[in-house]
């Protein structure tokens, strides 16, 4: 694995047509530009859905208007049946988890900004590449085709247990086609993830310019690279699983469903699967899906804290060594999704140790983020304060889950609203942070132009309340026994729950129309914003070195080459500023031989 | 026929030359756009070199997971064994055999890049028997399907049959893919562009086809 | 900013701790032999996480204040002992937590899962089936009947699939849409899905446990307390999940006796 000459670099020259330059392109920076639009489509009608979702839960009887339109029979008169509730929440879960936390912080940023960072002209395979964007387009259709079809989209959430996912239409509404179309449309999913890993591994092992060692490769880029590797095995049994999910649906095999069940007094042909070989395949998947999801986060964060610090953290080294442990321990924790399943109870105790194992690389990353915080030099902006956001959110998300590791507790706490807590506290509302930060950060190199600061602070701030408002009752409810995946609570013990529910749906409208902020913010400065300079954060990374935007092969014909890691803040300059840029040939007092400070 | 010896292409003899010097691992492409050898004087291995052994993982792990499937299914006490049909063991040898000429053939390309050999044409026979036997492979495996089928086994007749539907059909699937590789590949060998790390990562690709149609072969034989 | 971020973050995280430290909402009466251990284990697990929570925010909007909003020309320090001793930390704190919460947890786990049910306890089949659960006891002879999935007919209110006319043990089987057990005395059951994945969860007993299409799980519980509780299904099984209950009253022995008497005249 060396570093690469230039000349060896891919190899596509500059985009000649309109559809070449916009719609099929290879240049990953628009590749890059394209998941995170769908990203963000994503995120608006996952958003949406959780709206009519908690609408649902505390007004149960209203009709809210338009909701008859996307179904008549799910939502007469806009009123959510319990079975479109459900449907609802599927559709809501997989589009977040897939289409929202796998693309934008993985494939997003990190088509965007790897290749740059390590000093490449693109990534190593363009056309893998272009393919695994319009794979995941197609695999969103799919999904989204579900709400159009039949009795709509599956309701078996995005976990899709079987038998209930297995057996087709019996089950309930949405178990029919939407159910398949599911299925097709995540085993496509999985594809195109796969062609994604393969880029960014092989262009991080042998794109990297020269002098960029691995060691000098930024937070970010290791971040990008370990998930890859991580999603690249993970995402390699979840198609499979969906392979054999959609044979039980369609051509009458029998792997996850057993023999002897009864459906509407009818006797249902299957025999000898096991359910519990669904939940293994997937939790398999699962378990690493979610630091899928946090990982690339955690390493923009990392990269943009040092920025805003203007100093290095506390060790770099450290970093990188928690993130590789957290990914390596990432697939030894799956069962505990799968504590009270029925699986042998003497597993539960065997996968809990890893799982609180686990907190010890967690721990020691936010002991770094925040103990490197002292004696810095904090700039606020907004990127810095959603990458501090982030901080808190992990921290409170992370802090739940010391709860859910232990089997016996898990006894009480499996299947209520606690998990659901968790994993909306690191999922739903860390990870998401780091896609703002991310945002924020490196909008101006996207696009050249910077976003207004003053409604970006705002956006933090309001967001940063109202999440905890949504997020902080859930842990209460749980403790309380509210169960999860319930579209109305008429239980006798919850209804002293109710105004919880309602103070955390209004929380969670209000939150939802401050996102207004950020897209008039998004859209305004893509045209309007004040131009932005090739360096507006003083950042010492590669992706600093060139214009905002970048043009088509990065660097403009010229090959950067690195001299020094990229944690050179702090540090006085020859022009007298505080920091040091990766590829500026002058020395830092200190420094060795290898460019080590 | 007449033998003529057809002069090698003018960057051929540069390249000999840069070979013997023992610059670089290979060569980058047969004859340069340009003519000079800049690109060739190159030793850093393409990203292809390390592509492929990043999707054979991907593969591997597909089917680890199959693999684990099929030993929780067995644990429910319905397995019907069957006889696999011979016809695998055929197919097995026309695999393997593939595995052989391709190794030919790569020696032979080597062999004309060095300018040891001038023809074009015997690198290509042994690349065509490659894919002659990769078709023959496929074929040979539709065949055994049709006779699981004419002996009443389908893909939901019992759990052993779905698994020998699901296994040998994704393996052939990524058979195909392979071929598809090599169908590429001839091309741009006739066209003299092809780069040495796309024949050496289609090679890669379709020897792990021929060990990993070992592995469930073996799988088949002990667990069917 | 930083300043007004240092007070968000902190005032949020005293605000989030204010219900716990209020118990508003906290688990339900503990009615099991083994609740106690569940629950000191939780609360102990709250101290700790709760101080760590408390802790790492405060200490985080603590640093926000103190190091936003410098000049140019501050100077930067770092923290004394630097990663090096964050790590250990980490390891030591972490991880003797970690082993201790880990090894200590094996206990209200084991009394569920590893200890084997009395020979004495009173056997109760449960079937979940969508949406609804039943239940079965075993009648005066002591035995149950055999199902048959066949033969299972909602309409004709035959849950289980039995077959009276032809099983003796099936005759004097009593199925009953409620659980009624007798205080104090240990109970078996054997849960069994009838067509998709459920769950039986009471929250009170301190018990949870999936039902498996295929497989037939045992588990078994001693309910402390006389009272009516809520058995809700907590595995999502379909549109009726919400509303797939059954009621567990926990009775007198007497009680229980005269229970099991009017059910078995109603079969």
């Amino acid at each position: 694995m060396h570093q690469v000459s230039p000349h060896t670099t891919p190899h596509h020259g500059p985009p000649a047509s309109f559809i070449r330059k916009h719609i099929f392109s290879l240049d990953h920076k628009v590749i890059g530009q394209q998941y995170y639009d769908l990203g963000l489509a994503a995120v608006i009608v996952g958003m949406v859905l959780s709206w009519l979702m908690r609408i649902h839960l505390v007004w149960p009887g209203w009709g809210i208007p338009g909701v008859q339109w996307l179904s008549s029979v799910g939502a007469p008169g806009g009123v959510i049946t319990p079975e479109y509730y459900l449907q609802l929440m599927t559709m809501h879960g997989t589009l977040m988890v897939f289409f929202v936390l796998t693309n934008v912080p993985f494939a997003g940023f990190g088509n965007y900004f790897l290749p740059i960072q390590i000093g490449a002209e693109d990534m190593a395979f363009p056309r893998f590449n272009m393919m695994s964007f319009w794979v995941t387009l197609v695999g969103f259709l799919v999904l989204v085709a579900a709400f159009f079809v039949g009795d709509g989209p599956p309701l078996a959430g995005w976990t899709a247990y079987a038998p209930l996912s297995a057996m087709g239409k019996i089950t309930g509404p949405g178990e029919g086609t939407g159910q398949t179309l599911w299925a097709v449309s995540i085993a496509i999913f999985c594809i195109g993830q796969l062609l994604g890993s393969l880029n960014f591994i092989s262009t991080t092992l042998d794109l990297r310019t020269k002098g960029m060692t691995l060691m000098r490769m930024p937070l970010s880029t290791w971040a990008w690279f370990i998930t890859s590797c991580i999603g690249l095995l993970a995402f390699a049994v979840l198609l499979p699983a969906c392979i054999l999910l959609i044979l039980d649906r369609v051509a009458g095999t029998s792997f996850f469903v057993p023999g002897g069940l009864v459906v509407n007094d009818q006797l249902q042909p299957h025999s000898g699967g096991s359910p519990l070989l669904w939940q293994h395949l997937f939790w398999f998947f699962g378990h690493p899906e979610v630091y899928i999801a946090i990982l690339p986060a955690a390493g923009i964060v990392s990269h943009i804290l040092m920025n805003s610090y203007r100093r290095p953290l506390l060790s770099h080294k450290v970093v990188i060594y928690c993130m590789v442990a957290i990914g390596f321990l990432s697939y030894m924790v799956w069962g505990h999704h799968m504590f009270v399943s029925g699986m042998n109870p003497f597993s539960s105790l065997v996968f809990s140790f890893p799982t609180l194992v686990i907190t010890i690389p967690a721990t020691i990353l936010t002991l770094i983020w925040i103990g490197s915080l002292y004696g810095s030099r904090l700039q606020i902006t907004p990127a810095s304060l959603f990458a501090l956001g982030f901080v808190s959110m992990f921290v409170s998300g992370g802090v739940s889950g010391f709860f859910l590791a232990q089997p016996s507790l898990d006894v009480y706490l499996h299947a209520t609203y606690f998990v659901v807590g968790h994993f909306h506290m690191v999922m739903g509302v860390a990870a998401i942070f780091g896609m703002f930060a991310g945002t924020y950060f490196w909008f101006p190199k996207m696009t050249g132009r910077m976003m207004n600061q003053s409604l970006g602070k705002l956006h933090f701030l309001l967001t940063f309340v109202g999440s905890y408002c949504i997020f902080m009752p859930f842990h209460y409810l749980g403790m309380a026994g509210n169960v999860r995946r319930y579209s109305s609570f008429v239980d006798d013990y919850m209804a002293p729950l109710m105004p919880v529910h309602k103070f955390i749906t209004i929380a969670a409208l209000c939150t939802g129309a401050v996102q207004l902020v950020f897209l008039y913010n998004l859209f305004h400065s893509r045209f309007w914003g004040k131009p932005a300079p090739a360096n507006p954060w003083n950042g010492t990374s590669l992706e600093w070195s060139t214009p905002s935007p970048p043009p088509w092969d990065n660097f403009g014909g010229k090959h950067p080459v690195v001299y020094h890691d990229p944690y050179q803040y702090g540090v006085k300059s020859a022009a007298g500023a505080d920091f040091v840029m990766q590829d500026a040939p002058e020395k830092i007092p200190g420094e060795g031989a290898e460019g080590k400070v | 026929m007449a033998t003529t010896l057809h002069e090698p292409p003018k960057a051929d003899r540069d390249r000999a030359a840069q070979l013997a010097s023992g610059a670089g691992g290979g060569w980058r492409s047969l004859a340069p756009p340009d003519g000079t050898l800049r690109t060739t004087s190159d030793p850093s291995p393409e990203p292809s070199r390390t592509g492929i052994w990043v999707g054979l993982s991907a593969i591997a792990m597909s089917f680890a997971a199959f693999t684990s499937a099929l030993l929780v299914r067995q644990g429910s006490n319905d397995w019907q064994h069957f006889t696999l049909p011979r016809i695998l063991y055929l197919n097995t040898v026309l695999l393997l055999a593939s595995s052989v000429t391709l190794e030919v053939a790569r020696r032979r390309v080597a062999a004309f890049m060095g300018g040891r050999a001038a023809e074009l044409a015997v690198p290509l026979g042994w690349l065509y028997a490659t894919l002659a036997l990769g078709l023959f492979f496929v074929a040979g495996q539709y065949e055994a399907w049709l006779q699981l089928r004419s002996h009443g086994l389908y893909l939901p007749t019992n759990p052993s049959s779905s698994f020998f539907y699901v296994f040998t059909s994704v393996h052939a699937l990524h058979v195909l893919g392979g071929l598809g590789g090599l169908v590429a590949v001839i091309p741009k060998l006739k066209r003299l562009i092809l780069r040495r790390s796309t024949l050496d990562a289609t090679s890669h690709y379709w020897h792990f086809m021929g060990i990993l149609w070992l592995y469930l072969l073996f799988i088949l034989w002990t667990k069917f | 900013m930083g300043k007004l971020f240092a007070v968000t973050l902190a005032v949020v995280a005293l605000l989030s701790a204010v219900p716990v430290v209020l118990h508003s909402w906290t688990q339900p009466v503990d009615i099991s032999t083994h609740g106690h251990l569940i629950d000191d284990q939780m609360a102990d697990t709250m101290v700790e996480a709760g101080l760590a929570f408390l802790a790492a925010q405060i200490l985080l909007g603590l640093l926000v204040w103190k190091f936003s909003g410098r000049g140019p020309d501050a100077k930067i320090t770092s923290l004394p002992g630097g990663a090096r001793g964050l790590v250990i930390a980490a390891f030591i704190f972490v991880g003797t937590e970690v082993l201790a919460l880990g090894i200590l947890g094996q206990k209200a786990w084991a009394q569920i899962y590893f200890a084997a049910p009395a020979a004495n306890a009173l056997p109760i089949q449960v079937q979940a089936g969508q949406f609804a659960f039943y239940f079965r006891y075993p009648g005066p002879d002591g035995t149950f009947g055999p199902t048959y999935p066949a033969k299972i007919d909602e309409g004709n209110q035959n849950f289980f699939g039995l077959d009276i006319d032809h099983d003796a043990d099936s005759k004097d089987d009593i199925v009953t849409a409620e659980m009624a057990v007798p205080v104090n005395r240990e109970v078996h059951l054997l849960l069994h899905a009838k067509d998709v994945g459920h769950s039986f969860y009471v929250r009170e007993l301190r018990v949870q446990q999936d039902f498996v299409p295929g497989l037939d799980l045992s588990l078994h519980f001693t309910a402390t307390k006389i009272g009516k509780y809520e058995i809700v299904c907590t595995q999502l099984c379909g549109l009726g999940h919400y509303n797939m209950k059954a009621y567990l009253e926990v009775m007198s022995q007497d009680d229980f006796e005269k229970w099991m008497k009017q059910e078995a005249a109603m079969q």
